[in-house]
């Protein structure tokens, strides 16, 4: 679905990606992991637009994407989350979701003045729409709060709510589980599976979670000082010898050698 | 009654200009805040903006008096204004695609943008001196006072008179009107919203699927009413002179940032703060004075606190005193 070839982003002389090449194969729950540092974030931001890749090619089902603007990018079903929630603070929650299909009737003047009638049914279906995403995400009792004032965790749920507001095809995840607690944890992994499975949405994630990780995603692919170092199923991974050194720690060699399933 | 001669000289010669004053300052700071708060940059040619737009209807508005239609006892430049709208949309879409335009595809630091803006400045400075020249331009017609100060006194039999100019009224309800409709169109249509979430979180209306491009030239097509409108108007109350848009320039900054920059409502309330401050410390209280305070007691001088020489003095006043101890404005600036 997704081919990344060979992509660099320098900043200066800093090299953040260093020759990427990975493919985000349509339907999967691809897993993104590895150290602070290893470019992930960086590599998104290449994805979704944000950021120029100094050499490299990003491929969506053999269409070169590379460098297209973030909102051309959404048109065609690329969605991504912010490692740092983002939110338009001063709308509520609700304005927030509705925000998101940003080619609607309503957005030129013309319509608004000539259309009234269709405007007010898409704002009545897209309202509707939002209260489902704030329910399946338990926190629909938060509709009406301003955006800016909800906590941390919260704010990744409308994150994650935002790329259930269209039909997306690809939606790149950036640490939504980050200071989310247990609970919320399952509800968004449980989100994630039933997107996948329903409505056939393909997934990258980044997390540094490895239960997280494991339960989701396959296949993983492990990113240190810009490159790709590995990639596998959850399992491949955590036995892999140069991730263990360079990311995941003797921890995990130790509780397996305890027999101790992590 | 010495109390009832007192209020109306204070009315004519402080509230009344204060509010006509006030809505064309809080119409140039609404352009001007809402640049800032969805282009990121400080728009030193809205002024001149304004004044281009004032040219238009100055020239509609002779041409038409030459062929004989008026809508008297309004002035004719009001049937020009939304010709005028639509020449100014197309000059600053024109500006925009030219000029800024590349700015923001290089992704420019918000002081490059600025000093574009000085450079438009100058153009546009240079094409309207130009175009209609540097002196005092007449362009009102149709009838000039709603109350005169003689019929006031008739109709009181008070000493004092209060002069009610139609085009006071007709900035002030102009104003209303304008930002009436702009609030309107920001909190309620979609396109509005989308400005908004633009101006409160470019990255996010990006990944959200809202085009920058169209929420840019909606900016423009708003600055363009706006700033035609408010140069219209404040050359039909004055006269229209090119070179007294470019002296707006402070107080209607001083406005926009006294209020928050990127606040429309704090654009609108800086703008009557700017303008009541600079009439409240520019008036000579002696009528006042004289009037309320026993002979005695008056004082020899004009009670003046500052001569209008340096009125703009002011702005630059409150500008500082802002920045030094609220730099957000009194609304807090920055998003719309
Ligand atoms: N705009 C930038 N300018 C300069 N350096 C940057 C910039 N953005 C990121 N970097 C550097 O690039 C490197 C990779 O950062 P990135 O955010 O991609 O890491 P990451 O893999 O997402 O890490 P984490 O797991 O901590 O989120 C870091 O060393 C960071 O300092
Ligand atoms: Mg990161």
């Amino acid at each position: 679905m997704i081919k990344i070839e060979n992509v660099h982003k320098h900043f200066g002389g800093f090299r953040a990606v260093d020759g990427a090449s990975l493919e985000i194969k349509e339907g999967s729950i691809t897993g993104l992991i590895g150290p602070n540092g290893a470019g992930k974030t960086t590599l998104f931001n290449v994805i979704a637009g944000v950021l120029p890749p100094t050499s490299g090619v990003i491929k969506m089902a053999q269409t070169d994407i590379t460098g297209l603007p973030p909102h051309e990018l959404f048109a065609q079903g690329v969605l991504r989350t912010f490692q740092i929630a983002h939110e338009f603070g001063s709308m509520t929650v609700l304005e927030n979701l509705m925000m998101v299909p940003g080619g609607q009737t309503g957005e030129s003047l013309w319509n608004t003045w000539f259309h009234r009638k269709r405007i007010a049914q898409e704002e009545a279906e897209l309202k509707e729409r939002a209260l489902d995403v704030l329910k399946f995400l338990t926190i629909d009792h938060l509709a009406e709060e301003k955006a800016g004032n909800l906590s941390g965790g919260q704010k990744k749920l409308l994150e994650l709510g935002r790329t259930m507001m269209v039909d997306a095809k690809v939606v790149f995840l950036d640490e939504v589980g980050a200071g989310v607690n247990r609970t919320l944890l399952n509800t968004i992994a449980d989100a994630i599976i039933r997107l996948n499975r329903e409505r056939g949405y393909t997934f990258c994630i980044i997390e540094h979670d490895m239960d997280f990780i494991s339960r989701l995603c396959d296949p993983v692919i492990v990113m240190a000082e810009g490159r790709v170092l590995a990639q596998g199923t959850a399992e491949e991974i955590k036995r892999n010898e140069q991730v263990i050194e360079a990311y995941l720690g003797t921890g995990i060699k130790n509780q397996k050698a305890d027999g101790v399933n992590v | 009654m010495d109390l009832l001669n007192a209020l109306v000289v204070l009315a004519n010669f402080v509230i009344i200009p204060g509010i006509a004053y006030g809505s064309t300052l809080a119409l140039g700071a609404l352009g001007i805040t809402l640049i800032y708060g969805i282009l990121r940059f400080s728009n030193f040619a809205h002024g001149d903006t304004m004044a281009f737009g004032g040219m238009f209807a100055v020239l509609g508005t002779w041409w038409l008096q030459s062929k004989g239609i008026s809508i008297a006892p309004l002035p004719t430049a009001l049937l020009v204004i939304p010709f005028a709208i639509v020449l100014m949309i197309l000059f600053l879409l024109f500006c925009d695609r030219t000029i800024y335009r590349y700015y923001r595809k290089v992704k420019a630091s918000p002081i490059i943008l600025v000093m574009a803006s000085l450079g438009i400045t100058f153009i546009m400075n240079g094409l309207v001196r130009f175009i209609i020249g540097p002196g005092e331009r007449r362009f009102a017609d149709g009838t000039r006072f709603l109350i005169s100060a003689r019929d006031f006194k008739a109709m009181t039999g008070l000493n004092e008179g209060l002069a009610i100019r139609l085009s006071q009224v007709i900035t002030f309800v102009a104003a209303i009107i304008i930002v009436a409709a702009l609030f309107w169109f920001l909190n309620k249509t979609r396109t509005g919203k989308s400005m908004r979430a633009f101006s409160d979180n470019e990255d996010l209306a990006l990944l959200s699927g809202i085009n920058p491009e169209k929420v840019v030239t909606i900016v423009w097509v708003l600055v363009a009413i706006l700033a035609t409108v408010s140069g219209t108007l404040y050359g039909l109350d004055k006269t229209y002179k090119p070179f007294t848009y470019f002296m707006l320039l402070l107080p209607m900054f001083a406005a926009a940032i006294v209020g928050g920059l990127g606040n429309p409502v704090g654009a609108i309330a800086g703008g009557f703060v700017i303008a009541f401050s600079e009439i409240f410390v520019t008036y000579a209280f002696k009528k006042f004075f004289g009037y309320i305070l026993p002979k005695d007691m008056l004082p020899s001088g004009i009670i003046q606190i500052i001569s209008t020489d340096y009125k703009f003095a002011v702005s630059f006043t409150i500008l500082v005193l802002v920045l030094l101890f609220r730099p957000t404005g009194i609304f807090k600036g920055q998003s719309i």
